[in-house]
């Protein structure tokens, strides 16, 4: 995973709470092997309408998604940061994000960032008035901005993840360091392995 | 000091607790299935790591397999190249893997318990959210995404952030007719879809000690819809009955399991960080209908309208979901009609599940024009059921009788909704698109599913029964 200290670009506000990860990408894109390639089927069963916000040419190449409540809730598919992530996200905004989500974009270096509800409607609405407005999301200060409407909004982030995002720890090396103390563990650890005999 | 039995759970796996980390978690169990696993199993090649403990990790073949019989070669190429990916990890990587037509394959969480790899005072991950099922034997249970199965297989051991705790009670006594999944339903009306954020929910009260093993599991399966991480309820006689039947041990060594698991109850003075209590007299047959499993409404009741709701932005959400249902607010719940009613799911596709919906259908016959279809949770649960002639039930009654897998809960194998279909489903998301792009989805108790596909709309048992 690559570190990361600032997003900076333009952010697309996703109006609509609750969007789960089937909606960010619906199951017929699970059934591939590879990590690549997910960001085609991003919100897929809405790309069709061109009225949706992701086709407007205004919104084009932006890597902040501004989204609301709830988003990522549901199933654990962690194609749905890939979706992000391969579109061309870098940090999505949201006032509450579902917990797997959440746990899913700190291990891929997506900035997550919870704001309180009358901060992200005020987010929203600046980036609906002028769409071109560059938008940062800070790691290293906990902050976002809009620095051509001298808006700014704190936001907090688990410090473990913050540091994760800032040097790009592969957590798996990180928990590798305490291999004598998963060793110990283990060697006197009560629970069976899976069995070997099963009832009928 | 006095502890919930998420804090025992914890406190009982923790490897190390380094400063400025995480706590580090063991992982007694990993459930592995083929959609979420092939690039974890990238990541550990090209880092040239091995799976820690291949003993400790179990995989079966479920969410995109066809229920067609297994002799039918898979005709998706997408499909077949992820289920030979899964046979290719675990044979390179020395897990056991109950493939496609296996006597052990089923839906992960179905089999887990079935299987007697599920027991109370482990804890249990798989790349699935609906992994809290297995909360109903008094164990840790949660999803996870793909990263994190990598770092299970390569650690035997996840980082944990502590959840908070809360209890949710029912106290009381469900009427007849009301089922663990109309319980449920309810929890999750309650609570909303995020209600249940950051939090380990545990179930307790007469309600859900008065629940079998498999109701107990329809229960914690969907404390994801609530948005919680986890499920649990306390071990009791009814844990330890299910046990002695699925975990094939000599008696001693049963015995002093048994005396171990009794101990995964919360203390009786123990506190949580937040309680909900339902009345159980209270609750009736539910049915969803809007695009979340929280939209609940009475089988007995009529759409509801965008303007009952208080929060503009909930009646924003309940109108575009109605708008996708296709329903108008007022209409009476039995007066929408059914295209399709499917019973299975690792909600609602066990025996028990399946006698319900058996007991219901027996000697009537599907509506016209109704898809009907039974998808058993497992092989064992379908040879069960044979055994019963449950399936002859079902096949008489002109419902489809199919392999076990996950099926048109998540629409990735052929068993779909076309677009507009409407669907009474015993699974566990309504969400937008979920049973196949366009389908509208509502879920249901597998006896309301096995009525309303006699009578072609939403129905209870009592109706057919007249």
């Amino acid at each position: 995973m690559k570190p990361v200290h600032v997003v900076e670009g333009r952010a697309v506000p996703l109006e609509r709470s609750d969007v789960d990860t089937d909606q960010i990408i619906p199951s017929e894109w699970l059934k591939r092997v590879e990590r690549t390639g997910f960001g085609r089927g991003l919100f897929s069963e809405w790309r069709d309408d061109p009225a949706f916000v992701l086709n407007q040419p205004a919104y084009a190449g932006a890597t902040i998604l501004v989204a609301q409540a709830r988003f990522g809730t549901g199933s654990s598919r962690e194609h749905a940061v890939w979706a992000l992530m391969d579109y061309g996200f870098a940090a999505v905004v949201a006032s509450s994000f579902g917990d797997i989500f959440a746990n899913n974009a700190a291990s891929q270096g997506l900035v997550t960032v919870t704001l309180p509800p009358d901060a992200l409607e005020e987010l929203t609405q600046l980036v609906k008035a002028d769409p071109s407005r560059l938008v940062v999301v800070d790691v290293e200060r906990l902050l976002v901005e809009v620095p051509d409407a001298a808006w700014q909004h704190a936001f907090s982030l688990n410090a473990l993840t913050r540091e994760r995002l800032l040097h790009g720890w592969d957590t798996i090396g990180l928990t590798l360091r305490h291999d004598n103390e998963i060793a110990r563990f283990e060697s006197a650890h009560w629970a069976p392995s899976v069995p070997i005999r099963f009832a009928p | 000091m006095a502890r919930t039995l998420y804090e025992k759970l914890v406190d009982e796996h923790l490897v190390a607790s380094p400063p400025d980390e995480a706590p580090l978690l063991y992982i007694d169990l990993h459930l592995i299935h083929e959609v979420t696993s092939p690039q974890a199993f990238d990541g550990l090649r090209l880092a040239s790591r091995r799976v820690r403990r291949p003993e400790r990790t179990l995989a079966t073949a479920d969410h995109n397999v066809p229920t067609d019989p297994p002799s039918t070669p898979v005709s998706d190429p997408v499909s077949r190249r992820q289920l030979e990916a899964l046979d290719e990890n675990c044979r390179e990587f020395g897990i056991t893997l109950f493939p496609r037509g296996n006597e052990h394959q089923g839906i992960v969480h179905v089999i887990g318990p079935e299987l007697g790899a599920t027991q109370p005072g482990m804890t249990i991950v798989c790349g699935d959210s609906h992994t809290s099922t297995h909360g109903a034997f008094g164990a840790l249970a949660f999803g996870i995404g793909t990263s994190e199965v990598e770092h299970v297989l390569a650690t035997q051991t996840l980082p944990h952030q502590r959840a908070r705790t809360m209890a949710v009670t029912l106290e009381g006594q469900v009427p007849p007719g009301v089922s663990a999944k109309d319980i449920v339903l309810a929890i999750v009306a309650r609570l909303g879809t995020g209600g249940g954020a950051g939090h380990v929910i545990e179930y307790r009260g007469q309600a859900i000690r008065d629940l079998s093993m498999e109701g107990r599991m329809t229960i914690c399966n969907m404390s994801i819809e609530a948005g919680a991480r986890a499920g649990l309820i306390g071990v009791d006689d009814t844990t330890i009955d299910y046990l002695r039947d699925h975990v094939i041990v000599d008696d001693d060594e049963f015995a002093r399991l048994a005396a171990r698991w009794r101990t995964y109850v919360s203390d009786d003075d123990a506190t949580f960080d937040s309680e909900v209590i339902l009345r159980a007299d209270d609750l009736v047959p539910s049915v969803t209908w809007g695009t979340n499993p929280a939209q609940v409404v009475a089988l007995d009741g009529v759409v509801p309208s965008p303007h009952d709701e208080r929060d503009p932005a909930q009646a924003e959400a309940a109108a575009r979901a109605l708008a996708y249902m296709g329903l108008e607010p007022g209409t009476p719940i039995r007066d929408v009609a059914v295209d399709v009613v499917f019973i299975g799911s690792c909600t609602n596709s066990r025996l028990e599940d399946l006698r319900a919906a058996a007991e219901v259908v027996r000697g009537r016959r599907v509506a016209e024009g109704v898809r009907a279809l039974v998808v058993p949770g497992s092989h064992a649960v379908k040879r069960h059921a044979e055994a019963e002639g449950l399936d002859r039930v079902f096949l008489d009654a002109g419902f489809e009788w199919r392999e076990p897998g996950c099926s048109m809960c998540l629409g990735m194998n052929p068993d779909q909704l076309r677009p507009g279909q409407r669907s009474a489903s015993t699974s566990n998301r309504n969400f937008e698109g979920r049973q196949g792009r366009g389908g509208r989805t509502h879920l249901v108790s597998p006896a309301v599913a096995a009525a309303t596909a006699l009578m072609g709309r939403f129905a209870s048992p009592a109706e057919v029964s007249a």
